[in-house]
């Protein structure tokens, strides 16, 4: 930044969707003000240089780098510690670098697994010849090398150290125009010492939800295209499995305004370590099934009635953080992961 | 190792019930597995399911919760809350490949020492039948990967 000299910013886009791209695309007009701000010096999706510019940069040269999408491969990894070496300020850009994001629920089955369903057995998947990815293959002008899967997805913060991170799938424009603008302005941003989330809300996403909330007794759940839900009134209690109650605010609860129950990307909230298990604390005590005076037996066959109409909810809990969790994958040997399912 | 492979239950025992049920197991001399690290909780609707995966990740082969029989909590319902936390909470240890023993909860009043013993040694014979969880050791290093940069990493590789 001495000399007049513009800072210098970069984007990254390793194990994600794109979707963060577009996002900060769509903060609109201000893109120009980024540009008239920061001087570009690597941003694949919208300009073009290459990993090779990157090498050749100084160590620290670049002072900030949106770094959006988790940790999957080798190509991921290796992005990672070059941009963690030549930036000043690294940022966990999105839910997908933060906490794992969609990516990571492949960490509730083998690499072997995503593979095959990747290539062989996807319903539009067209591949008569059953072919797989090859790490190496010979061709006219050489050999070719892609990157291997990593076993398991991993947050960029589980790579390398992390300065910021911005939460979010994908990150509210204003949310983002916000941390720029903050950047841009010189201001102070909160003490840096592991990942600091900037860019959202300290509460859960409820306080934002203007939805009339009251006393929750759940008798089944239900999937959303099941039911038409009642306006103005909290989804939860209507049995849709909102997930704003342990989920951090600063969306400004887009998804239940348009009666849509919250999907949780903008990720776990200060002081909790498992957001799929604060879930499970949240949505199991709201179950309005059992009560004293019923048997053991009878206790057990109406709440897990009640629970059989939630499908998948390791997938639906961890839907954006499994990577981030507690246990980070599931055993793949153990029993309930090698018949597939939750029963 | 799994020669003395002695199984590690993380206990999360009620104040009002199983606490004094612990006590009073211990009081009569009843002889049964020392396998339960007992924690005292106020209730067992204080045990977050944060806890056992915590447990479970920092070397807990498996966990006990115990909380006072349904109509007899000091908090009315508190156990009520557990139950129905608890059978969802199944669900998903399931998904995560653990095995369902791992993750057992029993109701033992102030009075049944005698049960909650029984519930601790059926547990650990259950555990040692499994054999180690050793989940950080097994599951998580699989290709050396669990980075020094990981804000989680706090047990050694033993």
């Amino acid at each position: 930044m001495a000399g007049g000299e513009k800072p210098k910013f970069a984007m990254y886009w390793a194990a994600g969707c794109g979707g963060c791209e577009i996002s900060m695309l769509n903060i609109g007009e201000r893109i120009l003000a980024v540009d008239e701000a920061f001087e570009i010096v690597f941003w694949p999706c919208a300009a073009d240089f290459k990993r090779d510019d990157v090498a050749g940069y100084p160590d620290g040269w670049i002072d900030l780098c949106l770094f959006n999408g988790a940790i999957c491969s080798t190509e991921n990894e290796e992005m990672a510690h070059l941009l963690r070496r030549k930036a000043k300020l690294l940022v966990a850009f999105g839910s997908c670098a933060h906490e794992g994001g969609i990516p990571a629920l492949a960490n509730l089955t083998t690499r072997e697994e995503v593979l095959r369903t990747a290539f062989l057995e996807g319903p539009s998947i067209d591949n008569p010849r059953s072919l797989l990815p090859e790490l190496h293959c010979r061709v006219p002008e050489g050999e070719l090398e892609i990157p291997a899967l990593k076993s398991r997805v991993r947050t960029l913060d589980q790579v390398v150290p992390v300065d910021y991170a911005i939460p979010g799938c994908p990150p509210e424009p204003p949310q983002i125009w916000a941390v720029l603008e903050a950047v841009i302005r010189g201001a102070e941003l909160p003490p840096p010492g592991g990942t600091r989330v900037i860019g959202a809300g300290h509460l859960a996403v409820c306080e934002e939800c203007p939805l009339a909330k009251s006393e929750k007794a759940i008798e089944r759940f239900y999937m959303p295209h099941e039911i038409v839900p009642e306006p103005g009134i909290c989804l939860l209690e209507q049995g849709l499995v909102c997930m704003g109650v342990a989920t951090r605010s600063g969306c400004g609860a887009l998804c239940p305004k348009v009666n849509m129950p919250c999907r949780g990307c903008y990720g776990l909230l200060d002081e909790v370590e498992d957001q799929g298990a604060n879930l499970v604390a949240a949505i199991g005590s709201v179950i309005g099934a059992g009560a004293a005076g019923q048997s053991d037996e009878e206790l057990e066959r109406r709440i897990e009635a009640v629970i059989d109409t939630l499908p998948d909810p390791a997938g639906t809990f961890y839907r954006y953080n499994l990577a981030r969790s507690l246990l980070h994958r599931a055993r793949v040997a153990g029993d309930g992961a090698a018949k597939g399912g939750a029963k | 190792m799994s020669d003395s492979y002695e199984p590690v239950i993380v206990g999360f025992l009620c104040n009002w019930c199983s606490y004094r049920a612990a006590d009073l197991a211990g009081t009569a001399r009843m002889h049964y597995a020392p396998n339960m690290r007992a924690i005292r909780v106020m209730c067992s609707a204080r045990v977050e399911p944060q806890f056992v995966f915590k447990a479970l990740r920092e070397g807990a082969d498996g966990v006990l919760i115990a909380g006072c029989h349904p109509g007899e909590c000091h908090y009315v319902e508190g156990n009520i809350k557990t139950l129905r936390r608890y059978y969802l909470l199944k669900r998903l240890v399931r998904q995560l490949g653990i095995e369902a023993e791992r993750v057992q909860l029993c109701w033992a009043s102030a009075s049944e020492g005698n049960v909650l013993a029984e519930a601790v040694n059926r547990m650990t014979a259950q555990l040692r039948a499994l054999g180690p969880l050793r989940w950080r050791q097994t599951v998580l290093s699989e290709d050396g990967e669990e980075s020094a940069a990981a804000p989680v990493a706090v047990a050694k590789e033993v």
